[in-house]
């Protein structure tokens, strides 16, 4: 059968990097193809290429045209055509949508301010009047089990519901090939399943989609074929539902991965203890912190789990110290940190590193060596009487690379010159080689290839093994069932109550975090 | 079709080759600007930038007369650019420099006709806290109701105009002037007077001359101070925690705060500091080269001073050099009205320029022009 989509020796080069060398794969019609990779492997600018995004340097696509073949250019012998594929070469994303190609990308272009059928409106090269756009975005939400009121206004929607309106919006279009560019990682696991059932729906109707993911067991679960991509270049294509995620893992990386193993549940006094926790919210689609306990002890790791927007950020900045809380609602090994800006904190052994790098953790056009003062500057003794030990503070810099594996040229080097992973490298193994009493870190892996995540994983793992007490706030629920000893779901500013992760699953978590919200019902009516 | 692509870090050389090409795109577009006025274009620029140093009919009045303008220029270039540097953005020393001249002048007139020593460093520390306290109110609004800092300081430059008019015809004015507006002199007047320090023919450590910049370097306590200011924020920059603070904080606010750099504080250090350094200069001018207060006292050295240090890179050593050669297009401004009948505005003009220029090729830095014959990318 002739694939919908056959591409051949794609190249695209950036300076500096070679971003798809000589990429070939197809994509049969009513197939669910994976694109699998690491961060940089190239995946992103493959699909931009398909969706006319970004123009190929050398290399062809070619697309089947609907129904048969354009009888235009039949021969003139007027013989029957075959099934002949066209060349694809979008010169843009309305050229590509016109050739029935959709795209749903992992960040959201939706504006908070309008309602979903606005949205949608926005996104077509040609609207029609809302009055007329409204109900058909309501009959496809309900073919498709993606429920979607085209009234409400989007700043008020969940993260699950806001990919549903982009998943609307490509479907309006009728599309022969959908490409879902990470769509699970904004997602609970219930959410997840409804998602997959969809997208079963409409590969039964013919409809192929291309989904990039990393994550491995829903690969096997999903996907009829993968590709997957190392460092440019196709390294295997397989049927990944006869293939270990492990092998999968060993295929995207090129080597094998120890997965760092969890300590024992520890036993230690209580290091951070959180009482009555209640914070407004950070901006105005913030959620506020409502009554957050916790007790942390020496030598485990809490992880917090719940999706993006649940208070993760508001949370973050009450242990912080970036904003400060009523007083007796954070205490440190009895001393009560409540009223303290961040760098007391620090000097009391409460450290900390946000989800954010650049702007956030470190300062983008700033050398590490600089940056090692963020918040190395008192406990690491970088500063005398106020004048800054440039020798020390270098050293220091020069250390946290060293171990912890950071690949740049030297602390001279700007922090937005490095790569996602290594800057993460960085400003987590500032806050370790400090041995504070307890680290609070969020999304610690969040964009960061598989190797890099693994030794930060296993960074923070020997921390906690010193004795230390360590919050990982994530919305990674693989990340916090493989790293933490207890977990605790955080939804609508409010934390559970932690349960020992042992024996916990995936499905029990999502649970935890409130299911999948009005979605339950979706596929089941 | 010219694209620009960001790089992946700043271009250092860019960072000072900006400047200089700033310069000569400004000299050329002032080029034809003289000569759409009717002059002559080469003579025009030769006037501004060689004869003030080289021509021996003006080069003994001109040169001592460089240090004498690029000294205030320096010192509240200087303040602004801490400020700039961590986003705190001081618009108005050129009030900070009125109210620094009227404080600084006001103690000493209060004490008139007193022959003590204590006399000028009781006027400089009242000149560095008049300015220091006009700063004050835009950084009070700042940190109390969240005004913006650039409207509110630069609106209180008027009030501060609007203010030394009233001081100079009202209770500053000089009893024996005979009614005209305008202090007593404070330049002929030893215990005031911010005279030379080393003269011309003698060489010796003092006070010579009172504030008659004759045949002088022009080397006055203004000059002193604005040394001690280059060299204070200099390491204050690059070896104090503060400065990293501040840099910190003008790079990246977010990772400032999550530093634990309270945002307050360091927007009253700024604007106190600049304030102060602006209030200085007004004091040093007012007891030497201007010698008195009058309705039209203040030149634009608060306005021209954020060319001066953005030309100078918000680096305290680059300010130097930017100072200096603001200075000399005052010098040679003034020559080229008198000489070749230029007009004061097209000076003014051309000082514009220079920091149009300067912003406009400044992109250079952090992107990278590149030729595209294609079609538009996406």
């Amino acid at each position: 059968m002739t694939p919908l989509l056959q591409i051949e020796g794609l190249t695209k080069a950036y300076p500096g990097v070679v971003a798809n060398d000589a990429v070939s794969l197809d994509v049969g019609a009513g197939e669910i193809h994976a694109l699998l990779g690491e961060n940089g492997a190239g995946k992103s600018t493959l699909v931009k290429m398909i969706f006319g995004l970004v123009r190929p340097d050398a290399g062809t696509m070619r697309l089947l045209p609907p129904d048969g073949g354009d009888k235009s250019l039949a021969p003139p012998g007027g013989g029957a055509m075959p099934l002949a594929a066209r060349d694809h070469a979008p010169a843009s994303p309305q050229a590509a949508r016109a050739a029935g190609i959709g795209m749903v990308f992992q960040h959201f272009s939706l504006f908070d301010a309008m309602d979903v059928a606005e949205n949608v409106a926005l996104g077509m090269s040609d609207p029609p009047p809302i009055r007329t756009l409204a109900p058909r975005i309501a009959a496809i939400s309900r073919d498709y089990g993606l429920p979607l009121d085209p009234a409400r206004r989007v700043g008020d929607l969940s993260a699950g519901e806001r990919q549903r309106v982009e998943i609307v919006r490509a479907l309006l279009g009728r599309p022969r090939l959908l490409i879902m560019d990470e769509p699970t990682s904004v997602l609970t696991p219930q959410e997840a399943a409804i998602l997959f059932a969809t997208l079963r729906q409409l590969r039964s109707e013919g409809v192929s989609i291309l989904y990039i993911s990393h994550k491995l067991e829903e690969i096997r679960a999903l996907c009829d074929r993968a590709t997957v991509l190392r460092e440019g270049r196709v390294v295997a294509t397989t049927r990944p539902a006869g293939d270990s995620a492990a092998r999968l893992a060993e295929l995207m990386v090129g080597h094998r991965i120890e997965a760092p193993a969890r300590p024992a549940a520890a036993a230690g006094d209580v290091a951070l203890k959180v009482e009555g926790l209640s914070l407004a919210p950070a901006h105005a689609f913030g959620t506020a912190l409502r009554d957050v306990s916790l007790a942390l002890r020496r030598g485990e790791v809490l992880g917090i789990g719940g999706v993006a927007g649940n208070g993760q950020e508001e949370l973050f900045a009450a242990l912080s110290g970036e904003r400060t809380t009523p007083r007796g609602t954070i205490r440190l090994g009895g001393r009560d940190l409540s009223r303290e800006g961040p760098a007391a904190r620090r000097r009391a052994g409460l450290s900390s590193a946000p989800e954010e790098r650049l702007g956030h953790a470190a300062a983008p056009d700033m050398s590490l060596t600089e940056n090692a003062l963020v918040t190395a500057a008192d406990r690491a003794r970088l500063v005398r009487r106020g004048f800054v030990d440039w020798a020390a503070a270098r050293a220091f810099a020069e250390g946290v690379i060293a171990r912890f594996d950071v690949r740049t040229p030297g602390a001279g080097s700007t922090a937005r010159a490095l790569s996602g992973g290594n800057l993460q490298k960085y400003v987590i193994g500032r806050e370790i080689v400090q041995d504070p009493d307890v680290l609070v870190v969020s999304q610690p892996t969040w964009g960061v290839d598989a190797a890099a995540a693994a030794q930060i994983r296993r960074a923070l793992l020997d921390l906690a093994a010193r004795g230390a007490g360590i919050v990982v706030i994530s919305q990674d629920l693989d990340e916090l069932i493989e790293v933490s000893t207890r977990f605790a779901a955080l939804t609508a500013g409010r934390l559970s109550r932690p349960r020992d992760t042992a024996g916990l699953t995936t499905g029990r978590i999502g649970l935890m975090l409130g299911g999948a919200g009005d979605m339950e019902a979706a596929h089941a009516s | 079709m010219i694209r620009l692509v960001k790089r992946p870090a700043p271009s250092r050389a860019w960072a000072w080759a900006t400047p200089l090409l700033a310069v000569a795109l400004t000299v050329a577009a002032g080029a034809a600007m003289f000569w759409a006025l009717g002059s002559d274009p080469v003579a025009a620029i030769r006037t501004i930038f060689l004869d003030p140093l080289f021509d021996p009919r003006y080069a003994s009045y001109s040169r001592p007369q460089l240090l004498v303008k690029a000294a205030p220029l320096v010192l509240i270039a200087v303040g602004l650019a801490l400020g700039f540097r961590a986003g705190v953005w001081n618009i108005g020393a050129e009030g900070q420099y009125i109210m620094g001249a009227l404080f600084g002048a006001g103690a000493g007139l209060a004490l008139y006709p007193a022959e003590t020593r204590a006399v000028f460093p009781l006027m400089v520390a009242a000149g560095a806290l008049g300015g220091w306290a006009w700063a004050m109110i835009p950084a009070i609004l700042r940190t109390r109701f969240g005004t913006n800092e650039i409207l509110v300081s630069l609106l209180l430059v008027y009030v501060a105009e609007n203010l030394l008019a009233s001081m100079a015809v009202g209770p500053m004015r000089n009893p024996e002037g005979g009614g005209f507006p305008g202090s007593r002199n404070l330049s002929r007047w030893d215990a005031a007077a911010n005279g030379e320090l080393v003269a011309g023919t003698g060489l010796h450590w003092g006070v010579v001359a009172n504030g008659e910049l004759v045949a002088g370097t022009g080397l006055h306590w203004g000059v002193v101070a604005a040394t001690l200011a280059v060299i204070a924020a200099y390491v204050l920059l690059h070896r104090h925690i503060r400065g990293v603070h501040i840099r910190l904080s003008g790079n990246a606010p977010r990772a400032a705060r999550f530093a634990g750099i309270g945002p307050d504080r360091l927007v009253v250090f700024c604007l106190g500091v600049s304030g102060a350094l602006a209030g200085l200069a007004g004091l040093f001018e007012v007891a030497g080269p201007a010698g008195q207060i009058t309705i039209d006292f203040n030149v634009g050295y608060g306005f021209t001073a954020i060319i001066v240090a953005f030309l100078g890179r918000l680096h305290p050593v680059g300010i130097v050099f930017a100072g200096l050669l603001m200075a000399l297009t005052y010098i040679g401004g003034e020559l080229a009205s008198f000489t070749l009948g230029i007009p004061a505005a097209a000076i003014q003009a051309f000082q514009g320029m220079l920091l149009f220029f300067l912003l406009a090729v400044d992109i250079l830095v952090a992107y990278r022009p590149v030729l595209s014959l294609g079609r538009k990318a996406t």
